[in-house]
């Protein structure tokens, strides 16, 4: 199961990230969980400097810009085939 | 797995520097060309008069927009390129165990060249003193990185001149300094919100972003677009207004309500400025067009550190993370440094 947090406080640049991660998503044909962290208290528990950060399975893969859809494919591909590195 | 975007990212080295080199060489024959271009259009082909009013508004405005708008897309491109060596965690492992003092200028001069967004200024708060960096040291990098902001530079550069857009990041550095040491010593630690200590990372960070030469183009010139798309209007409104001004407002207008004796010309542009964040880009063309007139430099200095420096947004984003009383310290030290600095501007220049 693939789950996949966008983290920042509502700017305009976290909805844009969340925008790309969901059409990467549709690209791939993936379902995923994506959640919004939008609390401080939850942002933080990730030990980000700045927004927007991108978390998936758990693992923070980019943090203060907005990754290219290429390099979330990469990201996502990477999490599903954990085995292949 | 192939995407839609790997063809544009993965331009080789050869190809970038290739685009660059024209680009630069466009771009310096555009920006020579300005000028004798403005000239002709106004009074060549219009045929006004050599010193007629309208004549003159008209060419000045034909002449700063393109010279404006040139100078950001180049100079924003150059800033953000440079600042893609930089980032936050760097800068946070850098300040790691400084003290004051050398803590505060290593502080205010990486203000300058991280890459900062007044969004992220409470994560950022939150993982600086997290880290142990001391309160004042982190101040004077959330004073520096708003403050001496790309646009306000090349703004000052282009109106006023290297030494004024130099002297503004001099001064904006000394201001983060002061005011960082000064909030240092108010021991205010306990006037943090409960939150940032409750927060307990317990999560590794990701990997560093490296990117290669042909990303950091990419984002460069993406960054360009996006601020230079931001302003743009802003500009020309801006100009158009300060042409109207160069053209019909008489000679020394201005110096009696705007000018180095007007004691209170200078506190009231900080109260004026406050409120006019990010519209610096269409408020300096007029601040350009009213020294002109009379109005004194640091007058017009002190208005634009507090248009970037103090904005109202980043107050309210800080206030979840301060409680009122740091905030109110925090704005009436900046307050006090800026006001300072515009005297002692209209003082020695």
């Amino acid at each position: 199961m693939l789950t996949i947090k966008v983290l920042g406080s509502g700017c305009a640049n976290c909805k844009r990230l969340e925008q790309i991660v969901r059409n990467v998503l549709d690209q791939m044909a993936l379902k995923a969980e994506v959640i919004k962290l939008t609390d401080y208290k939850d942002i933080m528990m990730y030990n980000i400097l700045a927004t927007p950060g991108l978390v998936i399975n758990e693992k923070v893969v980019s943090t203060g810009r907005i990754p290219a859809p290429a390099e979330v494919t990469a990201w996502i591909t990477e999490a599903l085939e954990p085995a292949v590195s | 797995m192939t995407t839609i975007t790997e063809n544009s990212n993965a331009r080789s080295t050869k190809q970038i520097a290739f685009i660059f080199f024209l680009s630069a060489i466009i771009w310096l024959a555009a920006y020579n060309l300005i000028q004798p271009l403005a000239n002709w259009l106004t009074y060549g082909l219009l045929g006004l008069a050599d010193d007629s009013r309208l004549g003159e508004s008209l060419a000045y405005f034909l002449y700063d927009v393109p010279k404006i708008i040139l100078l950001l897309g180049g100079m924003i491109f150059l800033i953000t390129l440079l600042r893609s060596f930089f980032s936050p965690e760097q800068t946070r492992a850098w300040l790691g165990g400084k003290r004051e003092g050398l803590g505060n200028l290593l502080a205010a001069l990486l203000g300058v060249v991280t890459p900062f967004c007044s969004c992220s200024a409470v994560p950022l708060f939150i993982g600086f003193v997290e880290a142990g960096i001391p309160l004042g040291v982190t101040f004077s990098f959330l004073i520096a990185a708003p403050m001496i902001n790309e646009v306000a530079l090349v703004m000052l550069f282009g109106l006023f001149g290297w030494k004024v857009a130099a002297l503004y990041m001099l001064s904006g550095i000394t201001i983060a300094i002061m005011a960082g040491i000064s909030i240092g010593r108010m021991k205010l630690e306990n006037q943090v919100d409960e939150l940032v200590w409750q927060v307990k990372p317990n999560r590794v960070q990701g990997p560093a972003y490296k990117p290669t030469w042909s990303e950091r183009f990419a984002n460069a010139w993406l960054s360009t677009k996006e601020i230079v798309g931001k302003v743009w209007l802003y500009v020309i409104i801006g100009i158009a207004v300060g042409a109207g001004i160069h053209g019909y407002v008489p000679e020394s207008a201005l110096v009696d309500i705007m000018g180095k004796n007007a004691w209170w010309s200078v506190p009231a542009a900080v109260v004026l400025g406050v409120p006019l964040y990010s519209n610096a880009a269409g408020i300096l063309p007029i601040a350009g067009a009213l020294i002109e007139k009379g109005a004194a430099l640091g007058t017009v200095l002190a208005f634009m550190m507090a248009v970037v420096g103090l904005s109202l947004p980043e107050v309210i984003i800080l206030r979840r993370v301060l409680k009122p009383r740091l905030i109110a310290i925090f704005i009436v030290t900046l307050t006090i440094g800026i006001i300072l600095t515009g005297y002692l501007f209209n003082m020695i220049l």
